[in-house]
């Protein structure tokens, strides 16, 4: 990963494109836009086989002196009600924000909100 | 297929009065106290130890288990198949090991490369476990990523999880927190290290565990 001067990049990614892919290439996008050292705001976010699919290959690309892996953070899915279940609601993975750990770190979470620093360079831990 | 369909007599019994036997996995985050509670539980039933435990995150990087570990609640037991994993994160740093830890720069990228195939073995054991014994550090903020996901991939497989609020023997513990975080699983708080309410987990860990299986979905 290259460190850019211009800045840090901040992208949205639309659910629309996020349901164009497969879980592998959702993943593969994911990482690689990661490795480069953009930040990610997932509209529709990954599902929690998604998500540990993500670690494992975020271990797999490590590079000790470039990409130490990443920062995600999101809430769990939604719960659809008991009635919603019933006409086949399903659990939807809600927005989450991933980005390279060495630059990405999570302040506080709680169920109201997300706090995130950026912190350029290897700071974050 | 039999009388009785696809089950044998024995999964017919299981379901009725429940398991006998199950593998279950130890998992959360590096340096919860996963391998101290480890150590607990076998010391306790077996006499045994399963490994070091250390300060410096990331002490186990290799899945190590104990087979047939056989645990009372003084109306049923349960043998288990113990899985210490090691810690699973997002990330890795050798440098926070140097200057953190104060390990050399050899010695902290070997640790960190360890680290990482740890995580992916971690995972891995995942595949093959009947419940989960999750543990979480009491005096730490409870909504980190590894503890969602790891909950949400073992709710998605319809695995029965237990929640271990560790530490707290320490000032800052808040093991409430962690059960109005997590409401939908039992919560147990404890110490790993002195064994404060270890009697109360390990009833838990009988009366959980020994739930007849439920089916798996991916």
């Amino acid at each position: 990963m290259t460190k850019k001067d211009n800045g840090i990049s901040f992208n949205l990614v639309s659910r629309q494109k996020l349901e164009e892919l497969s879980s592998d290439e959702k993943l593969k996008f994911i990482l690689r836009e990661v490795k480069k050292g953009k930040i990610l705001v997932l509209e529709y976010g990954l599902t929690p086989m998604e998500q540990t699919n993500l670690i494992e290959n975020t271990m797999k690309e490590i590079e000790q002196d470039t990409f130490i892996g990443v920062e995600m953070e999101g809430y769990g899915q939604d719960s659809p009600s008991f009635i919603q279940r019933i006409f086949g609601v399903i659990r939807k993975p809600r927005m989450t924000l991933i980005g390279p750990a060495d630059q990405l770190k999570m302040v506080k979470k709680d169920n109201e909100m997300i706090q995130t620093r950026i912190v350029p360079g290897r700071g974050a831990k | 297929m039999g009388l009785f369909g696809k089950g044998s007599l024995s999964a017919i019994l299981q379901r009725i009065f429940g398991k006998k036997h199950a593998k279950i996995g130890i998992y959360g985050p590096p340096n919860v106290g996963k391998t101290t509670l480890a150590n607990r539980i076998l010391r306790d039933w077996t006499g045994d130890i399963m490994g070091s435990v250390s300060e410096i995150p990331h002490e186990t990087r290799r899945a190590k288990w104990k087979k047939d570990v056989k645990v009372d609640n003084g109306n049923s037991s349960l043998f288990m198949d113990i899985v210490d994993t090691p810690g699973i994160s997002t990330k890795v740093d050798f440098k926070e090991f140097m200057d953190t830890y104060g390990l050399s720069r050899e010695e902290a990228k070997r640790r960190a490369k360890e680290a990482t195939e740890g995580v992916i073995e971690a995972i891995k054991w995942l595949e093959g476990i009947d419940g989960v014994l999750l543990v979480m550090d009491s005096t730490q903020d409870p909504f980190t990523q590894v503890n969602v996901t790891i909950l949400g991939n073992l709710e998605a497989r319809n695995l029965p999880v237990l929640i271990a609020a560790n530490k707290i023997d320490m000032e800052d513990s808040s093991p409430a927190t962690l059960k109005s975080a997590f409401p939908q699983h039992p919560v147990v708080p404890i110490s790993a290290l002195t064994g404060y309410n270890s009697d109360n987990l390990y009833s838990t860990m009988v009366s959980h565990f020994r739930k007849r299986k439920r089916r798996k979905r991916r």
